[in-house]
């Protein structure tokens, strides 16, 4: 199978998370979806883009343009002083041939490509839901909800019936936050 | 196919186990009665649910619910934040241990471990719980809900005195019929049946509809009508053999004991009759009623009988001596008559005909039962002298209605059926009892009572009264109070392995008495007879 194009870089990693920066500017991966670096799985979980340098904020440049498109013509510098990084919440990792849905026993490598990963990955990856917990419980950038539902959202989409898949992802949650029925009920309004 | 329903969730002997359905189960196909199997580690248990509730994992889903009317939110919470659960009495152990293997279902003395999957039982569970129809076991009816024969081990059945209850109208009688029918051809024992209505011999009436065979109908061969009024059994068309009577001489002041409150006696009238059998001997009933006043007044004279006392106990004696089938002498003896019906195996049953009062009942059956009894317990005594099995008389089975009137605490040390139901199987008798009024009936008879049947009762004493005693009371009195009024039974204690509320089979239609007779040991053998002559 052919390895699908690498698309950020990891620039700082972590035991639950690592950020990465993708090598085109605005060109970040979906909130929810699934990437992977080296052996290490992750759920892209907030992204952001800033100028390079941290002291220097960018400056309008819009006025005399017509569109937006054309700030950036105008100012080629542009996409090489700005750039887009993510944070992905690591949610398993390739354990020889099996795949575990649980934190990996080193944090990825700086500078590890990082890949999106394709359907049939993410249908392999989402045939369980241990990750479920994983991100419950992690701190992250978006409440947590939020990134369950988007997490599922984006995943049902590699799976022959969606719907099934979101029921039975449904239920594993309801079996998570059995005592907290109010967030399940969040969780479940933004599945669909 | 296993059908699985849940897992045990918790549980605890006394007071029964919880199961937690899964989610594909819906909560409205558990109905309280059906029976379930849970699959323990070593061994499996029968048991019954009793409850069905619902449950939620977080009191606030019952606080703001979810919009149930979105059918993804509605499946996803099915079964996991909300979800059905049973609650099941366990009954009985089958399967498993070496014990139960050896000899059958046990009665449960643990309870399931944890997590232990709950599955629907199958027909080969029930068949080893209700048994299948054998040489000694009659199918009795099936279990409420449910295809499953519910068969009793008739051999078992006659060991013990039994109790058959209900108020009026529930299809006592018809119960009665069919254990009746069961114990004329699946056990050894023989019948002698008191019929206060005239409803087992011949032909007995239905509610609603045309009136259905009696035994010497359907058993013509093992069957003997006796009577004490000719007229009405003529009138009937019944084909009687012997038309009973009974003589002055053959009545003691033990049979005016029990008729007391019967014949509104006071205690000092029953102390005179007893002086005036040790005064006047044997013949001291017809002497009392025929003897002019002068003669009786000079017989008061010699004794300490107040003249109240005697006027209170002539009065009692005169409503027995109108009784027609009381003759100054009788000229057969009837108790050699039903012991020689009964000695050939023949079922004995005694219609009253137009004698419906109690006094009528009370007398004849107490008199009767007790010189039969005594007869066997004399046989019975040699047998066992001479240590010849072959010498035993037949195990008898007396069947009496109105059963409180016999065995109320007043009267159940006098009379011969508290005895029977006391001593048991000693002497080969026990009793049938049939009544509507279980409160009435002495405590101490009700606790020896081996199996009970109960058709619907509402009477808060006689509910207790049935159930005294038997474990699980509670759901037992809620699975009572709700039977149908009619056609449905519980039928609990020692010849069945566990309680069931069951349904009588059918009586009545050509199909039912078919089935009751294929159903004979010698059915196949006789038919194979009738083949042969018939084809030579």
């Amino acid at each position: 199978m052919a390895e699908p194009a690498k698309i950020a870089e990891v620039i700082e990693a972590g035991t639950a998370q690592f950020a990465a920066q993708c090598y085109e500017l605005y060109g970040l991966p979906p909130l929810g979806s699934l990437v992977r670096t080296g052996d290490t799985y992750g759920i892209v979980a907030g992204a952001a883009t800033s100028s390079l340098e941290p002291g220097r904020r960018p400056i309008a440049r819009g006025r005399d343009e017509a569109t937006e498109e054309a700030v950036y013509q105008s100012s080629p510098q542009l996409s090489k002083l700005l750039r887009s990084e993510f944070a992905a919440a690591v949610v398993g990792y390739q354990d020889g041939d099996a795949r575990r849905q649980y934190l990996p026993p080193y944090p990825a490598r700086i500078h590890g490509f990082v890949y999106l990963c394709q359907p049939d990955e993410v249908r392999e990856f989402s045939r369980s839901f241990g990750f479920l917990n994983i991100l419950l419980n992690a701190s992250l950038p978006v409440p947590a909800g939020e990134l369950i539902a988007a997490a599922l959202r984006r995943m049902s989409r590699a799976h022959d019936d969606p719907r099934a898949f979101l029921v039975a992802a449904g239920k594993e949650l309801a079996n998570l936050l059995s005592a907290d029925f109010i967030t399940l009920k969040n969780i479940l309004g933004r599945l669909q | 196919m296993t059908a699985r329903l849940g897992i045990v969730t918790a549980a605890s002997l006394e007071k029964g186990v919880d199961v937690r359905l899964d989610s594909p189960v819906s909560v409205e196909d558990m109905v309280v009665g059906r029976y379930v199997t849970i699959e323990g580690r070593q061994r499996r248990f029968f048991g019954m649910i009793t409850d069905v509730s619902l449950g939620v994992t977080d009191p606030h889903l019952a606080v703001s619910p979810p919009d149930v009317a979105d059918p993804f939110i509605a499946e996803v919470l099915t079964g996991t934040s909300t979800f059905g659960t049973i609650h099941v009495t366990p009954m009985l152990t089958i399967g498993g241990d070496a014990e139960t293997v050896l000899e059958g279902p046990q009665p449960v003395k643990t309870i399931p471990a944890h997590f232990s999957a709950v599955n629907l039982a199958a027909e080969g569970d029930m068949d080893l719980v209700f048994g299948e129809e054998d040489k000694q076991r009659f199918n009795i009816g099936n279990p409420l809900d449910m295809e499953t024969k519910l068969c009793l081990d008739l051999e078992e059945f006659v060991k013990r005195s039994n109790g058959i209850f209900g108020k009026s109208g529930t299809g006592k009688t018809f119960l009665t019929r069919i254990l009746l029918i069961g114990m004329l051809q699946k056990s050894k024992a023989v019948n002698l049946i008191f019929d206060m209505h005239n409803e087992y011999g011949w032909s007995g009436t239905r509610e609603g509809g045309p009136p259905v065979k009696g035994l010497k109908q359907l058993f013509g061969s093992r069957v003997a009508v006796f009577t004490l009024d000719e007229e009405s059994s003529r009138r009937r068309k019944v084909s009687t053999d012997f038309v009973v009577k009974i003589g002055f001489d053959e009545i003691t002041p033990e049979d005016i004991a029990i008729l007391r409150a019967t014949l509104n006696l006071t205690e000092l009238a029953v102390e005179a009759a007893y002086q005036l059998r040790k005064s006047l001997g044997k013949d001291w009933l017809r002497q009392v009623l025929q003897r002019s006043d002068e003669e009786l007044e000079e017989l008061l004279k010699e004794s300490s009988i107040h003249e109240s006392s005697f006027q209170s106990l002539k009065r009692g004696l005169g409503t027995i001596g109108r009784l027609g089938f009381v003759v100054p002498e009788a000229h057969e003896d009837t108790v050699k008559h039903i012991l020689d019906c009964l000695d050939r195996g023949l079922n004995v049953v005694l219609e009253f005909g137009r004698y419906r009062e109690i006094a009528a009942y009370l007398l004849v059956a107490n008199m009767l039962s007790r010189r039969i009894y005594a007869r066997y317990q004399q046989r019975m005594e040699e047998a066992i002298a001479a240590d010849k099995e072959a010498m035993k008389p037949r195990p008898l089975v007396i069947t009496i209605e109105e059963a409180h009137k016999f065995l109320n605490p007043e009267v159940a040390g006098k009379t011969i059926f508290g005895t029977i139901a006391r001593e048991m199987r000693k002497y080969n008798v026990s009793l049938l009892v049939i009544d509507q009024r279980p409160s009435g009936i002495d405590e101490e008879v009700m606790s020896q009572l081996g199996t009970k049947i109960t058709c619907l009762l509402d009477n808060e004493k006689d509910i207790d009264s049935v159930l005294a005693g038997v474990s699980g009371k509670s759901e037992l009195k809620s699975v009572l109070a709700r039977l149908a009024p009619k056609q449905q039974a519980l039928i609990f204690g020692h010849a069945v392995p566990m309680p069931v509320a069951f349904q009588p089979r059918e009586y009545g239609s050509a199909q039912s008495y078919k089935s009751f007779l294929d159903a004979g040991p010698d059915a196949a053998g006789q038919a194979e007879k009738d083949i042969e002559e018939l084809w030579g």
